[in-house]
């Protein structure tokens, strides 16, 4: 059990950079000279353009991609294969469609070795708190888009994931449903404790939720700016939006953006 | 003023959903009814120009058979029996062949389809040598078969398997290849074993790929359980047809080809139950409960 006192981050990201070979040859920078601190129990949020290359922080972080330059640590040791304290939210729809929402949510407990008594016990009481209850038995596609969602942090959260990485998991979401999963989102995540990265090109999903948000440049992505989101917590997403403090760090986040979304444009 | 409204819309909105909903059924009845009639018709007229051909000997039934030769060459297997013995021994036999080859070949064709479709070595290496293999008209084999493994059952059944391998093969293959990557890393950030990941995701997202292959593969069997006979057995539909042919028993191998047309039929209607069962998590069947 490491001592919780250590100031080691959680996650460090050291003078990254990343280049892709595309299919005709040609090398492509993805990261330059990328610097990311994660403590433990933070929120960051990275934000960016679009195809910036915040995906790859992420792939880098889990070791689905590996760094040209630059050293990448996560919980204390160099990145090497999937780290099961790790959890990840996908973007797109990652729940297993031919599984109901119960074996969807005790997949994690099971993959791991737990008697499927107790699995679905735990998977239960998860579902219950994702607000899914009475839902149990029903497959994937019987859902309606936000309940996807809960249903995929349940599958997550019922890890204890030390890190959750989550790319962009509301993009697909209508506004309305965005707010009620992000508020969702910080409720669980204030019970669990886990350091959050989240990316997304939301600038005000970024200050909502984060404790510290990273703004990227466009590709070669590199860190353009930190912002600290001092604003108190527990945080009500749909109220938050309105405080003076917000409006004020997303106007100045996005006047620090302006020139790369035009370039990008 | 509310209450005369509400009476408006009860009095012309109600009868009107009513009516719309017993006039859509009429014509969707109607239609059905009209498919119905028109298979019937074609199938009527069909046999019946055959029939009437044959007995004008426009065309000459010796050759060519006609509809009521073909069906009272049935009606004397179905009570009394074939040249080569029970109809029913027959089909029996053709059964099993085509069934053990359907079982072996897509057993064979579905574990190799995962080992390639996983691992990018063997399937870089062996897939030039699937595809030469596969290029090779397979019922040539069924000669080799027949020298080797005799005039029994298993020369049969080994070419029914040669037939369905490849065509599983191929779509297990696809199938594991065209597995989504979200659900694969997701299963492993979920803390699945790469065996894991096999059974519970690559498995099951083939699974339709697979069960549609295997819709094609039982005619396959058939065909090479058939074809094996035909080369040299000593019972079997395909010995039937055979025998049919050097006694120029034009009726009788129209015979045999209505009884094949049977069981490939039932056959392919069991495969239909069983894909039901299996795939009920997909939308379109679901849906339907």
């Amino acid at each position: 059990m490491p001592s919780t006192d250590t100031p080691d981050p959680v996650i460090e990201l050291r003078r990254v950079s990343r280049r892709f070979m595309t299919p005709d040859g040609r090398s492509l920078l993805a990261l330059r000279d990328f610097d990311l601190t994660v403590q433990r129990g933070e929120f960051v949020a990275i934000v960016g353009p679009t195809g910036c290359g915040k995906s790859t922080t992420l792939n880098l972080i889990t070791g689905l991609a590996q760094p040209t330059t630059g050293g990448v640590r996560v919980l204390g040791r160099p990145v090497g294969g999937i780290d099961p304290r790790l959890g990840f939210v996908f973007q797109a729809d990652a729940l297993f469609p031919w599984r109901n929402v119960l074996d969807n949510v005790s997949a994690g407990p099971r993959f791991r070795g737990r008697p499927r008594p107790e699995a679905e016990a735990e998977a239960r009481a998860w579902i219950q708190r994702v607000g899914l209850a009475g839902f149990e038995r029903h497959y994937p596609h019987q859902l309606s888009g936000g309940m996807r969602k809960r249903c995929a942090l349940a599958q997550t959260f019922i890890n204890r994931p030390e890190v959750l990485l989550m790319d962009e998991p509301f993009s697909a979401l209508d506004v309305q449903t965005r707010v009620v999963m992000q508020d969702e989102l910080l409720r669980l995540w204030e019970t669990t404790g886990s350091s959050v990265v989240f990316v997304t090109h939301d600038i005000e999903e970024a200050i909502g939720l984060a404790d510290r948000v990273y703004v990227l440049t466009a590709r070669p992505a590199t860190v353009k700016a930190v912002y600290e989101i001092d604003l108190p917590r527990p945080r009500v997403l749909s109220e938050i939006r309105y405080a003076p403090r917000f409006i004020e760090t997303s106007r100045v986040i996005w006047n620090d953006l302006r020139h790369d979304a035009i370039a990008m444009a | 003023m509310a209450s005369s409204i509400q009476a408006l819309d009860a009095g012309l909105a109600a009868p009107d959903d009513d009516e719309l909903e017993r006039a859509a059924a009429r014509a969707h009845r109607r239609y059905r009814n009209k498919v119905r009639a028109w298979r019937v018709a074609i199938i009527v007229v069909v046999l019946g120009a055959w029939e009437i051909a044959g007995r004008t000997r426009a065309i000459d039934p010796f050759f060519f058979a006609m509809p009521s030769l073909i069906a009272a060459k049935l009606r004397v297997w179905l009570t009394t029996e074939t040249p080569i013995g029970s109809l029913y021994a027959q089909v029996w036999v053709t059964l099993q062949e085509a069934f053990l080859g359907f079982l072996i070949g897509s057993v064979m064709g579905v574990i190799a389809g995962i080992l390639l479709g996983r691992n990018r070595m063997l399937s870089d290496v062996l897939t030039l040598y699937v595809r030469i293999a596969n290029s090779v008209p397979r019922v040539v084999l069924g000669s080799i078969f027949v020298i080797a493994f005799g005039l029994g059952m298993a020369s049969k059944v080994a070419l029914a398997v040669v037939m369905v391998f490849f065509v599983v093969f191929a779509n297990a293959f696809q199938g594991v290849r065209e597995a989504d990557r979200a659900l694969i890393s997701n299963a492993r950030f979920l803390g699945a074993s790469p065996l894991q990941v096999t059974t519970s995701v690559v498995i099951p997202s083939a699974m339709s790929w697979i069960l549609a292959s295997l819709h094609v593969s039982f005619s396959f069997a058939l065909v090479g359980a058939v074809v094996g006979e035909f080369l040299g057995s000593r019972q079997g539909i395909g010995l039937l047809i055979a025998t049919s042919q050097g006694t120029f028993d034009a009726p009788g191998v129209f015979a045999a080809m209505i009884v094949l047309g049977v069981i490939a039929l039932a056959a392919d209607a069991l495969l239909t139950a069983a894909e039901r069962r299996l795939l009920v998590w997909r939308p379109a069947i679901t849906t339907e409960r």
